[in-house]
């Protein structure tokens, strides 16, 4: 494991590497999201910090989708059933009368290293195309049977009367705690991604991603590598769903719906493929695009148009879709592409 | 047994009604390499604009006809304004960039026609059923549906196998380069390819329309069977994605109407209500699943590419 997790190439970055702009950015959102609910407190906004809680929570879902997606180059288009079936053992034990976090979380956390290890298992046998359709299935699978749990509220969903417990050590239901274990936990995720990828694990990962034929040549069961992986990516993605049914208080197969899988697809995308924070980028980006780019759309458009502004406001999702394709065409390395500069390809 | 016979012919119907989506895909699929998410917004467009231009005009043909053309037409612009810039590129591009595509039609729709439903009526002349066999009524709507399919689907086949144009496509499908160099437009043969598989795909949504509310969204669920048909059938054969069509319109539609009787004898009869739709829908993708593992390029691959 050791050797496993040794840095396989230096990462002592000089003075002129860290003032680059992405670094810059990235410890000014840092700030930014620590400093949050002190300025919610004072602007008495505590909407912020729900929000912001949310795109911690789906940062990390991304972050774990990253490693798979941008750092493997598995395309899997059924991420979200992971925050699915880890907001169902949340909310399941919950309903059952197993309150403790304790619990909870280990049991949401190893549920989806199993799924996923049986997907993985499965699904790494295709490629491309049918690799992204093979996931997308198992997830429509998971996807129906939430549907079809009768006792569980079925498609209805299931409301959580009580959050996680954590004999007192912790209490989730006060707001500020509660965000605050969400960004300690997204920064160690991220850390974790971090040193994985840079570690020889990572560089079999790369390498075969790049070209697969030519590690097997040289003698590395990249199966396993990537089976690993797929599995890790669930784990992680199952604490984030177990983290999101604690923020909402419910849980439904909508959570793991198709969509909801092409969202973190694009939160990885937008915020750059194979970089560390660029997951947590996409969030912050994509999710507050959605909560201002009415208000943003209302008020460019209102010296120009007057009251037809407002109702242009409401279709905001017009602006939205057409900036994914942009992105594609034009921003592939996302933001933290931009950032970089021209250093990316 | 009649239940048997008609929900036979329902899954044969639905069937076909995914292989007319499913084509349009595989074609994409097959020659552009091309992943088109937004192709259940084609879907969607198809069945609007018939329920627009029926109320217009009148006159059901009529106003089906012009709705095949207006989506036709949506789709080859859309290829030429779009998606003409995705070839070439990784999968992952199109997936989002056509992801995209999709909330932009969901919204233009909200926009022109506002978030209600629409719905389309039906003539007289389709609305009354026919007795098939002794006792079996059918309704006529349905079997138009059938022959619609079955014809469309022939005529993809005469036009792909035996005619100039199909010979193009094929020739453009297996080496881009070669067949430009032999003169032929191939950007403008990729256009026809994509407005002809947007006109199946309207014309899906179309004839769905009158048995379903017209709605935004309605293409996305469908579109995601039609991929389940297109892979276990292997990507771009059309014959593949005929035959995987039908299984999977048969085993849903079967699964539907019998899964909540054998449930009940398992299960109280409210859980097996709740029950039998998902399991019935889980059938579909463990099937996939199954033929992916068992055979990851499809029934059907295409050895030539």
């Amino acid at each position: 494991m050791r050797r496993l997790l040794t840095p396989a190439v230096s990462s002592t970055p000089s003075l002129t590497a860290l003032l680059a702009p992405r670094h810059v950015v990235v410890a000014a959102l840092l700030a930014f999201l620590a400093l949050l609910p002190v300025y919610a407190e004072l602007a008495r906004n505590p909407f912020l910090v729900t929000l912001f809680t949310r795109v911690i929570i789906l940062a990390l879902a991304a972050t774990s989708l990253n490693l798979i997606l941008g750092y493997g180059g598995m395309v899997s288009f059924g991420h979200a059933v992971y925050l699915g079936i880890g907001g169902y053992a949340v909310g399941i034990m919950a309903f059952e009368g197993i309150a403790s976090g304790f619990v909870q979380w280990p049991v949401a956390i190893i549920a989806c290293a199993l799924f996923a290890l049986v997907v993985g298992a499965l699904s790494l046998r295709t490629r491309g195309v049918y690799f992204i359709m093979i996931t997308l299935a198992f997830a429509q699978l998971v996807y129906y049977f939430g549907v079809g749990l009768d006792r569980y509220g079925g498609d209805d969903g299931l409301s959580i009367r009580q959050r996680s417990g954590f004999a007192g050590l912790l209490d989730l239901t006060n707001r500020t705690q509660f965000y605050y274990l969400c960004l300690v936990l997204l920064t160690a995720a991220v850390y974790l991604t971090w040193r994985l990828v840079n570690s020889r694990f990572g560089m079999v990962l790369q390498g075969s991603r790049t070209n697969d034929r030519r590690m097997r040549a040289i003698g590395f069961p990249t199966f396993r590598y990537r089976l690993a992986g797929f599995v890790i990516a669930g784990a992680l993605c199952g604490l984030a769903g177990a983290l999101l049914a604690n923020h909402t208080g419910f849980i439904s197969p909508a959570t793991m719906h198709w969509t909801r899988s092409g969202d973190l697809i694009v939160m990885v995308v937008l915020g750059g493929m194979a970089s560390s924070f660029g997951p947590l980028l996409g969030a912050v980006v994509l999710l507050t695009l959605e909560e201002a780019l009415p208000a943003v759309i209302r008020a460019l458009a209102t010296p120009l148009f007057g009251e037809v502004a407002v109702r242009m406001a409401e279709y905001w999702q017009i602006i939205l879709g057409p900036l994914f394709l942009l992105v594609v065409l034009f921003a592939r390395g996302g933001i933290d592409g931009l950032l970089a500069g021209s250093r990316r390809d | 047994m009649l239940l048997l016979i008609e929900q036979c012919l329902n899954g044969v119907q639905l069937g076909l009604l995914l292989f007319l989506l499913a084509a349009g895909l595989t074609l994409v699929f097959g020659i552009m390499d091309l992943v088109n998410l937004a192709h259940g917004s084609l879907y969607m467009l198809g069945a609007y604009f018939a329920a627009t231009f029926v109320g217009w005009t009148d006159s059901f043909l009529l106003g089906v006809l012009l709705a095949l053309a207006a989506t036709l037409l949506v789709g080859m612009a859309l290829e030429v304004v779009a998606l003409r810039r995705l070839y070439g590129r990784d999968h992952l591009d199109h997936v989002l960039g056509t992801f995209g595509l999709i909330l932009f039609f969901n919204e233009l729709v909200r926009m022109i026609w506002g978030p209600a439903g629409l719905s389309l009526q039906l003539p007289m002349w389709l609305i009354y059923p026919v007795e098939l066999l002794p006792g079996l009524f059918y309704p006529t709507y349905r079997i138009a549906i059938i022959i619609t399919a079955l014809a469309v689907a022939l005529f993809l086949y005469v036009l792909v196998m035996r005619t100039r144009i199909g010979m193009l496509i094929r020739a453009g499908a297996s080496n881009r380069e070669m067949t430009g160099a032999l003169g032929i437009n191939i950007s403008l043969l990729y256009t026809l390819v994509f407005g002809l598989g947007a006109a199946l795909a309207g014309l899906a949504g179309l004839m769905q329309a009158p048995i379903l509310t017209v709605q935004i969204g309605m293409g996305e669920n469908i579109l995601i069977l039609a991929f389940v048909v297109i892979i276990i059938g292997g990507i771009g054969s059309i014959r593949g994605a005929f035959i995987a069509a039908l299984l999977v319109g048969l085993i849903d539609t079967i699964g539907r109407a019998f899964l909540p009787d054998l449930l009940r004898l398992l299960l109280s009869s409210r859980a097996a209500s709740t029950v039998a739709p998902a399991m019935s829908s889980m059938l579909i993708y463990l099937l996939m699943a199954i033929v992916l593992v068992l055979r990851p390029a499809g029934l059907f691959p295409v050895t030539s590419r």
